[in-house]
């Protein structure tokens, strides 16, 4: 079973090759779009790579469930994520960061849930998944 | 003129690979001013090329269930040229695929030298994802590309 720490340094190769970034620019905290300049079409990329290089399968919307917050959803109201949209989040995203989630509860701007989507959240997510 | 960056494909392996060769001849208007007094086939139509083979490549191995889109290019790379009377092979290797999109390895050949190599990345894109509105596939590149399927299918002259 591969360490947090391998798992870790193979995320941040895969990081590096998606957005074209030095690897001392990858921190466990980095958020992918805000601090590392990831667009939506890059999510798909990193999936890709992270299949590639883990060997596995990433089923759609696992990792990165984006399409969440679509109008009918009932998980986000002018621009903010409602309750429901909370509690869902903590459930489909045991992986995320928990004080970040605590964080948006308290300012739930839609925008904001971008921020969950860290360097760590998806160590974290392959961890549990190679482990498991 | 079509939008047609390949001439025909010479090897494809259902969700393998496949190769398709473009013959540059002086004959194509851009190579009248790129560049002057010395005509190469832009890098750019090069890429196009690739990506045509690659899309086309992901494509059928979904029997054209999906519209192919090019989303994203994270590596490419052009270590020589091709000028007219050149035949660029054009390889590509399908190495991801999803019901959202694939990705390709893909390379670029005059003979035996390495003119580009590098990676693409497709999106499937759908009516579900248009938000349930009808795509109007006549406007994409991908169906006229179809064609290229055909090509061939007239046999070499020979009558064999």
């Amino acid at each position: 079973m591969p360490s947090r720490d391998e798992i870790f340094e193979k995320v941040k190769t895969t990081l590096v090759d998606a957005l074209g970034l030095d690897e001392d620019e990858v921190n466990g905290s980095s958020r992918l779009k805000a601090d590392l300049g990831a667009e939506s079409i890059d999510f798909l990329d990193i999936v890709f790579r992270l299949e590639k290089n883990f060997g596995i399968k990433i089923p759609r919307n696992e990792l990165f469930p984006e399409s969440l917050f679509t109008a009918d959803s009932g998980f986000a109201e002018n621009g903010r994520v409602t309750d429901k949209g909370i509690a869902e989040l903590r459930t489909r995203l045991p992986h995320a960061d928990k004080d970040t989630i605590e964080a948006l509860a308290k300012d739930p701007r839609i925008e904001n849930v971008e921020d969950l989507f860290t360097v760590n959240m998806v160590v974290n997510f392959l961890t549990a998944k190679l482990n498991g | 003129m079509r939008w047609f960056w390949i001439d025909r494909f010479t090897e494809f392996k259902s969700g393998s690979h496949a190769t398709a060769i473009k013959n540059v001849t002086l004959a194509e208007e851009h190579l009248h001013d790129h560049l002057p007094g010395f005509p190469v086939m832009p890098a750019s139509l090069m890429l196009e090329g690739m990506a045509q083979t690659g899309g086309i490549l992901l494509g059928e191995s979904n029997q054209f269930a999906h519209i192919v889109i090019l989303a994203k290019v994270p590596k490419m790379t052009f270590h020589s040229w091709a000028c007219p009377g050149d035949s660029l092979l054009y390889s590509a290797k399908l190495i991801q695929q999803s019901d959202e999109g694939g990705m390709v390895e893909v390379k670029a050949h005059v003979g035996e030298r390495l003119v580009a190599e590098g990676e693409i990345v497709f999106a499937h894109v759908d009516d579900a994802a248009n938000g349930g509105a009808k795509i109007d596939q006549k406007n994409f590149v991908f169906q006229i590309l179809r064609n290229v399927m055909d090509v061939g299918k007239a046999g070499n002259g020979t009558g064999a």
